[in-house]
C-alpha cells in the first residue's frame, strides 16, 4: 500500500511539473510576462526592478527556475490592487472557500445517495420517477440564478436567512477561521452551500440510481437472493458495495469541480472566498492572482485525484497493487 | 405471376423488423415527458427566431423607452393601451420583449459554438481514431487533461487571458466543449475500427476519406447527437454564467444571463421580476433540450434497447 | 416408491416486454423425489433455466409466474408471502448458476458471503457459522478451509469459486438443489471432479437435485430421471436410461444425434435443421414441426403429453419414434 501511495505521489509530482510548465509557458512565452505580472501604472525603474527581481533578462530555462521558486516560497508575484503576495491573499481566502464546497459536498452525499438508492431500486415506482424528474431539473436550473431566487425567497421575501457574507467565524483548532461552528455562522452557509450543492445533488442521484440499476442485474445479486438474504443485507451490503466505487470516486473528483463553481456562488452570496476573489481580479485584470489562483487550484486538484486514487485502492481488492497501472 | 406475400406483412409489423429510424422516433414518443421536451423546445426557438415580430415593443430601441415606466410590476399598463406582461426593467422596457430577444442571443451563442466544436471534436477525434499512434496519443492526452478541469473553470481563464466579447465567449465555450466530442467519436470510431466490415472496406482499398465518411461517421453518428444535445444546454447555461459575472457577453449583446444579472440589484428591494423572468425563461430552455437529450440517450443506446 | 419432495404442476412464466408476451414457460409440470436428480434438457431458450429460476421464485418484471402450482415439501411457493419464500430459499431449496464468476460478489471476502448464508436462516452465532462455513469447505473438496476463507474471490480459480458456491448451497442442507448449468464454464477435467463431488454429496445427504443443461453426455451419468424441454415445454420425460436408449420425440432423437461420440467417425456430424422458434408469439400447434422430419397436417393441433407402457415414459407428440402400445 505504502508503495502504491508513494509511486503515485511522484507521479502527481510528474503532473504538477508539466502544468508549471504550461502556466509558466502560457504566460511568459506566450502573453508578454511584463504585462501580466507587473503593475502597468509603475514607473520605468519599478519595471526595471521587477524585470530584474523576476529574472526575465536571463534565459527561458533560468527564468523557469526563478518561476518555480517563486511559487514554492509563496513570493510569486504581488497582486496589483492588494499590494501584498497574490498567493498570501489567496491562501487566506481558501479556508471560506474549502468550507463553502465541503459543506456543499456534504449536503450532496447525504441526500443524494438516499435519493439515488430509491430511485435505482423502484425506477418505475411514482416515487422514483420524481426524484429523477427532480434531478433533470438540478441539472438544469442555471446555478447563479437558483442563488438569486433563494435570496428573493428566503431573505427578501421571508427574512430568515442573510443574504450575503459569512457571518462571525470562529477558530476551528486555533488555526483555520469557519463559519459552522457558531448558529449565526451556520444560518449565513447554508444558502450558498445549498445552492452549490444542487448540481451535484444532481449528478449523485443519476450516479446512484444507474449503478443499483446496473447492480441488481448482476448475477451476485441474484445470488445473494437465491441464499435467501433479507433485502435489507443485499442492499446495504452486496449492492452498496459496489456501486460505492464508482460513486467515491466521483464524489473526489468532484469536489475540484465544486471548488471551481464555488466561483460563481460566491459572487452572488458575497462570500469572501478564493473564487470570488478569482472573478474580482478578472474583473480588475489583476492577472498576478488570476496566475496563482491558476497554480493553487491545479495542485489542489493534483493532491484530489491523489486521495481518490488510493481511496479506490483501499476500497476494490481487485485493485492489486502489483498491476495498479499508473 | 403470383407474389408470395409473407405472414408477417399482413398484420401489423413487429416491433424488431421496424427500420432503425423509423424505431427511434416510436421509442421517442413513447416517453410524454420527452415529447413535451421536444414541444416546449419549438416553441422557444419558435419565439426566438421570431422576436422581432412577435415582441411588444422593440426593446432595443430608444426611442421607445421611456424610464418613467421603469421597474413597473407584471401586468401593468403600458402607456400605449398595451400591458407590460411581465414589468418593466429600470430603464422602462417592457420584460417580455427583451426575454424574446434575449433568448435569440442565448440560443444562437449555444447554438455556433455547439456546431463549431462539433465539427472541431469530430475532425480530432476521427483523426486520433483512425490514424492512431502518437497523433492519437497527443490529442488524447490534450482531451484528458483538460476534461479533468472543470468548465467554468477553464471558461474564465480563458476569458481572463483573451479578454471580453462576443466572439471571445463563443471561442471559450468552443475551446472547453470540442473535448467532449472528440472523445465520444475517438471511442465510437474504435468500437467500430474493430469491426469486420471495416476489414472488409480496407480490403477493397477503398481510400480513407471513403472509409471515414461512408462507414466511420454514420456510426459515430447516434452518441454525438446526445453529446451535442446535452452540451447545447451546458453552452447556454455557462454563457449565461459569465455573461452574469459579467464576464461574458458585451451589454451591447444583452442575453438572458445579462438580463439576470441587471435585475440582481432590484431583487433586494423585491422588485423581483427583472431577474426571474429571464431565469425562467433561461431555466425552461435547459430543461426543454435536456428532457430531450434524456430520452435520446435511451433511445438511441443499444444496450438499452429491449 | 419414496415420496415426491418437489410437485410442480401447470406451470407458466410469462414475460411481458414491449414487443409481446414471451412464453418462457408455457404448462410445464413434473416432480423430484428425495435424494434423486431429475435432468432438465433443452437448447439455450427452451426455457430450462426460466423454470430453474422459477421455482427459486427469482423471475424478474416484466416476468411473472402466471399460473401453476410448484409444491416443495406440501407447501405451495408462489402462494407464500414474500418473506416466507425467503425463508425457504437458501434454506430448504438452493440454486447454483452457471458462471463461477459472476456469482461471489467480487467485492466481499468469502467467510463473509458463506456466514451470511446461514445467518439469514438460523439463530445461531457467528462462530458456530464459521465452524459449519468451515465443515462444507472440506465437504466439497477444498482444503486448508482456513486460508481460503479470508480470500477474496479474484484469488480463486473459476472451478474453486464453483465449489465454493456449491459449498454455500449445501451450508442449511436443503432438500433440493436447482443447478443452473454449473458446470458449462469450466474445464473439463475440473467438470469431471465436481459432478463427481454432487454425485457424491446428494447421496450422503439425501439432497435432491435439478440439474439443468444441455449436455446429454452430463446427464447420461448424474441423472435418475430426465425432462427433455422445447419452446418453453416438456416435450418428453422418463427415466435417464429410457430416454437416453429409447428416444420418443423426434427432438429427443435429434438431440442423441448431435452428440459427436454417437456419431461415426469420418461421417458428417448430424445436427437439427433450422433454428429454435422465437417464442413470443409462437403459433398454436407443436412448436417442432418446422424442423421435424415428420410432420404431418395434424402437427397443427397442440400435443398432449401421452404415457407410454408403464415404465413413465412420456412424450408429447404425434408421431413418436416408437409406435404406442
Amino acid at each position: 500500500m505504502l508503495v502504491y501511495v508513494i509511486r503515485r505521489s511522484m507521479q502527481s509530482m510528474v503532473v504538477l511539473f508539466v502544468m508549471s510548465l504550461l502556466v509558466f509557458v502560457g504566460v511568459y512565452a506566450i502573453g508578454n510576462p511584463i504585462d501580466i505580472l507587473i503593475n502597468p501604472q509603475a514607473d520605468q525603474m519599478d519595471r526595471e526592478r521587477a524585470i530584474a527581481a523576476l529574472g526575465l533578462d536571463q534565459p527561458l530555462w533560468q527564468q523557469y527556475f526563478v518561476f518555480v521558486k517563486g511559487a514554492l516560497t509563496g513570493d510569486l508575484v504581488r497582486s496589483v490592487v492588494h499590494a501584498t503576495s497574490a498567493l498570501d491573499l489567496i491562501l487566506e481566502r481558501m479556508p471560506a472557500t474549502m468550507e463553502l464546497a465541503i459543506a456543499a459536498m456534504l449536503i450532496a452525499v447525504v441526500f443524494g445517495l438516499p435519493l439515488g438508492l430509491w430511485a435505482g431500486l423502484k425506477p418505475d415506482g411514482i416515487a422514483g420517477r420524481s426524484i429523477m424528474a427532480g434531478s433533470i431539473l438540478g441539472f438544469s436550473l442555471p446555478t447563479f440564478w437558483v442563488g438569486l431566487m433563494l435570496i428573493m425567497v428566503f431573505s427578501v421575501m421571508l427574512g430568515w436567512l442573510p443574504s450575503n457574507g459569512r457571518g462571525p467565524t470562529t477558530l476551528l483548532f486555533g488555526l483555520i477561521p469557519v463559519s459552522f461552528l457558531s448558529w449565526e455562522g451556520l444560518r449565513h452557509l447554508v444558502m450558498p452551500a445549498t445552492n452549490l450543492a444542487l448540481f451535484k445533488l444532481a449528478l449523485l442521484i443519476r450516479l446512484t440510481r444507474a449503478g443499483t440499476r446496473e447492480s441488481l442485474l448482476q448475477n451476485y445479486v441474484k445470488f445473494a437472493r437465491a441464499k435467501g438474504l433479507r433485502n435489507s443485507r443485499i442492499i446495504g451490503v452486496h449492492v452498496l458495495r459496489n456501486i460505492m466505487i464508482p460513486i467515491v470516486t466521483v464524489i473526489g473528483l468532484e469536489f475540484g469541480s465544486v471548488i471551481a463553481f464555488a466561483t460563481v456562488t460566491e459572487s452572488v452570496f458575497a462570500w469572501p472566498g478564493m473564487g470570488k476573489l478569482l472573478i474580482d481580479s478578472i474583473n480588475l485584470l489583476d492577472r498576478p492572482v488570476i496566475v496563482s489562483y491558476l497554480l493553487v487550484i491545479v495542485t489542489i486538484f493534483i493532491l484530489i485525484n491523489l486521495a481518490v486514487d488510493v481511496l479506490y485502492s483501499a476500497l476494490d481488492p481487485r485493485v492489486r497493487l502489483t498491476d495498479a497501472r499508473g | 405471376m403470383s407474389t408470395i406475400v409473407p405472414a408477417a406483412v399482413e398484420g401489423a409489423t413487429p416491433y424488431a423488423m421496424q427500420s432503425p429510424w423509423r424505431r427511434i422516433v416510436s421509442d421517442f414518443l413513447a416517453n410524454p415527458l420527452a415529447v413535451f421536451g421536444l414541444a416546449l423546445l419549438a416553441l422557444i426557438v419558435a419565439a426566438a427566431l421570431l422576436a422581432p415580430v412577435i415582441s411588444p415593443q422593440n426593446p432595443y430601441d430608444l426611442a421607445q423607452l421611456d424610464v418613467t415606466h421603469g421597474k413597473l410590476p407584471p401586468g401593468a399598463k403600458a402607456p400605449g393601451g398595451g400591458t407590460f406582461w411581465l414589468g418593466t426593467d429600470d430603464q422602462g422596457r417592457d420584460m417580455l420583449s427583451a426575454i424574446f430577444y434575449g433568448l435569440r442571443i442565448s440560443l444562437m451563442v449555444g447554438a455556433v459554438s455547439t456546431i463549431l466544436a462539433l465539427c472541431i471534436g469530430l475532425a480530432a477525434g476521427v483523426t486520433a481514431a483512425y490514424f492512431g499512434g502518437r497523433i492519437e496519443t497527443l490529442v488524447m492526452r490534450i482531451v484528458e487533461i483538460q476534461l479533468s478541469f472543470p468548465a467554468i473553470l477553464i471558461a474564465l481563464i480563458l476569458i481572463a487571458v483573451l479578454g471580453q466579447g462576443t466572439g471571445k465567449v463563443i471561442a471559450a465555450l468552443v475551446t472547453i466543449q470540442w473535448a467532449y466530442y472528440a472523445r465520444t467519436v475517438r471511442s465510437a470510431a474504435l468500437v467500430e475500427k474493430r469491426k469486420e466490415y471495416m476489414e472488409a472496406a480496407r480490403c477493397l482499398a477503398l481510400s480513407p476519406a471513403r472509409i471515414v465518411f461512408r462507414h466511420l461517421l454514420p456510426n459515430c453518428l447516434p452518441p454525438m447527437i446526445v453529446v451535442a444535445t446535452v452540451q447545447l444546454a451546458a453552452a447556454i447555461a455557462l454563457e449565461a454564467t459569465l455573461s452574469f459575472l459579467g464576464l461574458g457577453l458585451p451589454i451591447t449583446e444583452p442575453s438572458l444571463g445579462l438580463l439576470i444579472a441587471n435585475g440582481y440589484q432590484y431583487l433586494l428591494s423585491g422588485k423581483y421580476w427583472i431577474s426571474f423572468f429571464p431565469g425562467v425563461a433561461l431555466l425552461l430552455t435547459i430543461v426543454s433540450i435536456n428532457l430531450v437529450a434524456d430520452q435520446l440517450r435511451d433511445v438511441l443506446n443499444p444496450r438499452l434497447q429491449r | 416408491m419414496s415420496e415426491a419432495i418437489l410437485i410442480v404442476a401447470g406451470l407458466r412464466t410469462h414475460f411481458y416486454t414491449r414487443a409481446g408476451v414471451v412464453k418462457a414457460v408455457d404448462d410445464v409440470s413434473f416432480s423430484v423425489e428425495r435424494g434423486q436428480v431429475l435432468g432438465l434438457v433443452g437448447e439455450s431458450g427452451s426455457g430450462k433455466s426460466m423454470t430453474g429460476h422459477s421455482l427459486m421464485g427469482l423471475i424478474d418484471p416484466p416476468g411473472r409466474i402466471v399460473a401453476g402450482t410448484i409444491t416443495l415439501d406440501g407447501r405451495d411457493l408462489p402462494a407464500l408471502s414474500a418473506e416466507e419464500q425467503r425463508q425457504l430459499r437458501g434454506n430448504r431449496i438452493a440454486m447454483i448458476f452457471q458462471d463461477p464468476m459472476m456469482t461471489l460478489n467480487p467485492l466481499l471476502r468469502i467467510d463473509v458471503q458463506m456466514i451470511e448464508a446461514i445467518l439469514a436462516h438460523d439463530d445461531v452465532s457467528r462462530a458456530t457459522a464459521r465452524a459449519r462455513v468451515r465443515e462444507a469447505l472440506v465437504k466439497v473438496g477444498i482444503a486448508s478451509p482456513d486460508e481460503r476463507l479470508t480470500a477474496y474471490p479474484h484469488q480463486f480459480s473459476g472451478g474453486m469459486r464453483q465449489r465454493v458456491a456449491i459449498a454455500i448451497a449445501l451450508l442449511n442442507n436443503p432438500d433440493l438443489i436447482v443447478c443452473d448449468q454449473p458446470t458449462t464454464a469450466l474445464d473439463v477435467t475440473v467438470q469431471g471432479q465436481i459432478l463427481y463431488q454432487m454425485q457424491k454429496l446428494t447421496r450422503e445427504t439425501g439432497t435432491a437435485l435439478i440439474w439443468i443443461t444441455h449436455d446429454l453426455s452430463v446427464i447420461a451419468g448424474l441423472a435418475d430421471r430426465v425432462c427433455v424441454m422445447y419452446a418453453g415445454r416438456i416435450v418428453e420425460e422418463g427415466s435417464c436410461e429410457d430416454v437416453l436408449a429409447r428416444p420418443m420425440h423426434p427432438y429427443t432423437q435429434g438431440l442423441l444425434d448431435s452428440v459427436p461420440a454417437n456419431n461415426e467417425r469420418g461421417t458428417r456430424l448430424k445436427q437439427i435443421p433450422g433454428m429454435t422458434p422465437s417464442l413470443l408469439g409462437l403459433p398454436p400447434g407443436c412448436p417442432f414441426r418446422e424442423r421435424c422430419a415428420y410432420t404431418t397436417r395434424e402437427c397443427e393441433q397442440t400435443p398432449q403429453m401421452r404415457a407410454i407402457g408403464g415404465s413413465g415414459q412420456a412424450v408429447r407428440c404425434f408421431h413418436p419414434l416408437i409406435p404406442l402400445y
